[in-house]
């Protein structure tokens, strides 16, 4: 039987952070019930064409999915659990904020069949945090991290933005120790990217913020910073299995290495992105088209354009650039197996490149970026985009 | 035979500063006279190219014939010759003002005399003309029309009190100019019975009709099957059409007698035979004397043209061939760079028409070129007693084998009101000039002569000059001649390698802060790599300036977009794609910009 992942999105947080440009913002309450009715609504139609497909992972990701009801979330799961065959073996992530996290949530979780919580903290810092314009301190994270655990998950991610303004090398390795005390399974840590768009890249965009801005901390600290990650985590038994992300043995996100690795997923709601056989699509980004398209008699597609094949080179170079993310790498005899030639043939120059540089090593079986490979991955990267 | 009444012919031009309406005078007199509907007058009727529109200016020659009712009750041809408006083109100038018999002289307003007013006049007094003034732009706010008139009396020295007063923008007092054309510029002089001299005052090449020849015939009679000579090309050839001038068409005519201003064609394959300034006569009866003037025009700056992509050099060939066609002036040979490859040194009358050259290649032809720093041509004087003329730094012989070097020097004169004759005349002095004059023009404006290298002021003068004037000062020179002068070269290292592209000549005193600046600028163009790189400055082997591009320590998109990886794929192609972008010197990958950016280096 065929596999797939299942994205769900929910595109509704208590407050926009300062940094943030996912798809999502505050939103009144009839709006986000208009949401869950349509998102079931896309399901179900959808799901016809799954039908061969068993469901492996699912992730509920946002803006803040926590910011549903414990009812909206039994229905949403309930739906899926209705319209999809779902291995009993699933991982099934939700992601949460501190802020949004009760008991009666938690419960309601449970029951619908989530075994994984991702929670937002970022920072261990209060002044960090209120920098960021996050909703909430290290307290009240703490308060729902212990709900989480109490409620019986032991799968949690916690995620971490490093390079923040005014961060320093000592107070991300106070984050990081915290972060760590807890015990959590699993660990994101990003760096902070400035994008486009949002109010940080108006008073960062063009330089490290001054006067009454925090500065972003220089070249130097940076680099210490990622040292601190890297050497910190690994020596807590944390591997990192991915560019940005840490793992206890076994507790690495399927959901994730997923994306990494080119399986099958749909993803349902607000601007989603599917991947299905090669074939790619996203849906519309536009709150009141898709809830329009979705209240109507017949529910229309809420896509936007047509779905996308990709070429045996994109599916190549994908294959390289998402694959070496992952810490393993990328198998040779799988990409031999995949596309009936040999990675040697199809990259052999970019390969001795990069490996005479120490960027890349090859163990016999796997091509995968070094530890310097990784800081400069992007450089890599590009240069297996074929044309 | 009958010949065309020459009295009522009129042969003018116009004449004004850049940006003081002379294009759109040209417009409103041809839409005025009912040559062309509104509609379809695009803006700017002479100005064919794009690029010409565009940038405002006229780069080449342009003719239209106007038949006008005036107030006599008769009917004249006003023949308009538009000339090129930028002291580049001061050659193909003074050949059109040779084809007038007089002409319009557009003053703003507002600015008054500008130092291309002043050059124009001067160049069109030099050929006998009769000017007149028009004052332009009456309806500006800001206009002082008797200003202006007082001015041009007491600096030109032209009666300009019954000037017509006009607004070229609003059609206002379009129909006066039109009849002071009739009454104050005379008919044209010259015999049709006598053998065939006419001016050549710009040709254009046509892929079916060969060379346009556009002349004035100042004597006799050309028609379908004369055989016609260049007379310092000796290119002989048969006229297969005469005609003349509408608005943006060829209408051919029976024949081209005395006075009159047309077109031939006789199947001529290169305009390198149908030079401007030359003199075509009747190779069966030939004039005595070639008409005066003639020069041969040379290219004055050099530089190194390079396809961006190396596979398409033979693109850039055909491109500056049939460019050429077109452009007698412009000059190119191949050359190879260590740097940049296979390209062509190529040499132009100015900054100006360089840009005009390297934009045209780039969108007509789609040509993604790198373009070295402009160069002037250095006299070498070698020890052996040989003289080279260098165009390209990279050919500068060894230090022990040069006797002496030498450099084109101008005559320069800037105009510019008094607040700012300061900061200008510290610009002429950091830019090695020699303090010639300044007299003031009237109590507010001066005019500043001095004597300027040429290399001076090839790169960024003219914008230094605008900048520090805030855009008040005007500019003009021309060739004086060749100096003996302290030259050295100086290189760059990337990464201790030179880079011949980036090498060029400069004055020893200004060496290190050229050096300096260049480094600056370098930096800040060159990417990190995964290595420290050194980037130097050197003169004959010696390292003036260093500035170092550090080692890339962190790329990497650490977030997450979920399933949306086109994201991250279009991140990673604008890397590829920038580095598409770049030259390979040794192990550094060197933007193309780089190349060009050196260019700019004032910083005031």
């Amino acid at each position: 039987m065929k596999t797939l992942g299942v994205y769900i999105h929910i595109p509704f947080c208590l407050r926009k952070c300062l940094y943030c440009d996912f798809l999502s913002g505050p939103a009144p309450l009839p709006v986000i019930e208009r949401y869950v009715q349509a998102l079931c609504r896309e399901m179900e139609t959808e799901a016809v064409q799954y039908k061969e497909y068993q469901v492996r992972t699912v992730f509920l990701g946002g803006g803040t999915p926590s910011v549903l009801s414990g009812e909206q979330i039994r229905r949403i799961f309930a739906c899926l659990q209705d319209c999809f065959q779902t291995d009993p073996e699933a991982e099934i992530t939700m992601e949460m904020n501190p802020g949004t996290v009760t008991k009666e949530k938690l419960e309601a979780c449970r029951r619908a069949g989530v075994t994984r919580v991702s929670l937002g903290l970022q920072s261990g810092d209060n002044g960090e945090l209120k920098i960021l314009g996050r909703v909430h301190t290290w307290e009240e994270f703490l308060q729902s991290y212990r709900l989480c655990r109490d409620a019986g998950f032991a799968q949690i991610n916690v995620d971490l933005i490093s390079a923040l303004p005014g961060q320093t090398a000592d107070s991300w390795q106070t984050t990081l120790e915290k972060t760590v005390a807890l015990e959590p399974a699993h660990i994101s840590a990003y760096s902070l990217i400035i994008e486009e768009g949002t109010p940080f890249y108006k008073i960062y965009g063009k330089g490290r913020g001054t006067g009454m801005f925090a500065a972003l901390p220089d070249e130097e600290t940076e680099g210490r910073i990622d040292q601190i990650t890297k050497q910190f985590l690994a020596s807590r038994g944390y591997r990192r299995y991915e560019i940005s992300n840490y793992a206890k043995p076994g507790a690495e996100c399927r959901h994730n290495c997923l994306y990494w690795m080119r399986g099958n997923y749909a993803g349902f709601g607000l601007g989603a992105a599917s991947m299905v056989e090669n074939r790619r699509w996203f849906n519309l980004t536009k709150l009141d088209d898709y809830l329009s398209l979705q209240e109507r008699e017949t529910p229309g597609s809420c896509r936007a354009g047509e779905p996308y094949s990709l070429s045996l080179q994109e599916q190549m170079e994908e294959t390289m650039f998402l694959g070496l993310r992952m810490t393993e790498g990328v198998s040779c005899q799988k990409f031999l197996h995949c596309f009936g030639r040999s990675m040697e043939e199809v990259y052999g120059k970019v390969l001795e490149k990069h490996r005479a540089a120490g960027l890349l090593e090859y163990n016999g079986q796997n091509v995968r970026l070094t530890d310097r490979g990784i800081d400069v991955s992007n450089y890599v990267l590009a240069d297996f985009l074929l044309s | 035979m009958t010949y065309m009444d020459r009295s009522r012919i009129r042969n003018f031009c116009i004449i004004a500063h850049i940006d003081h309406g002379k294009s759109t005078l040209a417009d409103r007199i041809i839409e005025k006279t009912g040559l062309l509907t509104e509609r379809e007058m695009q803006a700017q009727v002479l100005d064919n190219m794009e690029l010409e529109r565009e940038r405002g200016i006229t780069i080449k020659s342009q003719a239209v014939r106007i038949v006008y009712q005036a107030k006599d009750g008769k009917e004249y041809i006003l023949n308009l010759i538009d000339t090129p408006g930028h002291v580049d083109f001061n050659y193909e100038v003074s050949r059109s003002l040779a084809a007038c018999d007089g002409a319009v002289l557009v003053v703003d307003a507002a600015q008054g005399i500008e130092a291309q007013t002043l050059a124009n006049v001067y160049l069109a007094l030099d050929h006998d003309l009769d000017v007149f003034p028009v004052i332009n732009k009456i309806d500006l706010p800001s206009a002082e029309p008797q200003r202006v008139k007082d001015e041009i009396e007491d600096v030109i020295g032209l009666e300009a009190q019954d000037a017509p007063m006009i607004s070229a923008k609003n059609g206002i007092g379009i129909e006066e100019v039109l009849e002071q054309i009739v009454t104050r510029i005379p008919a044209p002089k010259g015999d049709p019975e006598a053998p065939l001299s006419a001016l050549i005052f710009d040709s254009l090449y046509d892929s079916y009709k060969g060379v346009i020849i556009f002349c004035r015939i100042m004597d006799g009679t050309v028609s379908r099957g004369t055989t016609i000579r260049m007379m310092a090309t000796g290119a002989e050839a048969e006229v297969a059409e005469v005609g003349y001038f509408g608005a943006g068409q060829f209408m051919p005519c029976d024949a081209l007698s005395a006075g009159m201003v047309g077109y031939i064609t006789a199947s001529i394959k290169n305009v390198k035979d149908t030079m401007v300034g030359d003199t075509v006569t009747d190779a069966a009866r030939p004039c005595d004397t070639p008409l005066p003037g003639y020069k041969e025009v040379t290219p004055m700056v050099y530089c190194g043209m390079y396809p961006a992509d190396g596979a398409k050099y033979p693109d850039l060939r055909d491109a500056l061939e049939k460019l050429q066609l077109n452009d007698a002036s412009l000059r190119y040979e191949p050359e190879t760079s260590v740097a940049l490859g296979f390209g062509f040194r190529c040499g132009f009358l100015g900054l100006l028409h360089l840009e005009i050259i390297q934009e045209r290649l780039e969108r007509e032809y789609n040509l993604d070129l790198v373009t070295t720093a402009p160069s002037v041509i250095y006299k070498v004087h070698k020890t052996n007693g040989e003289v080279i003329e260098l165009t390209n730094p990279s050919n500068l012989p060894e230090p022990t084998e040069i006797e002496y070097m030498e450099e084109p020097v101008v005559n320069a004169e800037i105009m510019v009101t008094k607040e700012f004759v300061g900061p200008i005349m510290e610009l002429c002095q950091e830019r090695r000039g020699r303090y010639i004059s300044m007299e003031y023009m009237e109590e507010t404006r001066a005019l500043i002569k001095y004597e300027l290298p040429l290399n001076e002021i090839i790169y960024d003068f003219f914008d230094a000059l605008k900048s520090r004037s805030r855009g008040y000062a005007s500019f003009d020179y021309e060739l004086k001649g060749y100096e003996q002068s302290e030259m050295v070269k100086l290189d760059i290292l990337i990464n201790k390698e030179e880079v011949d592209a980036l090498s060029f000549i400069v004055h020893s005193a200004g060496a290190y802060e050229r050096g300096r600046k260049m480094c600056e600028k370098l930096k800040e163009e060159i990417p990190r790599h995964l290595f420290e790189i050194p980037i130097q400055a050197a003169v004959g082997g010696k390292i003036i300036a260093r500035e170092t591009v550090k080692a890339m320590r962190k790329d990497v998109l650490a977030k997450c977009y979920g399933g949306d990886i086109t994201r991250k794929k279009k991140l990673l192609e604008k890397q590829k794609e920038g580095k598409k972008r770049m030259r390979q010197i040794g192990s550094v990958e060197i933007p193309q910009k780089a190349f060009m950016s050196v260019l700019k280096l004032d910083d005031k």
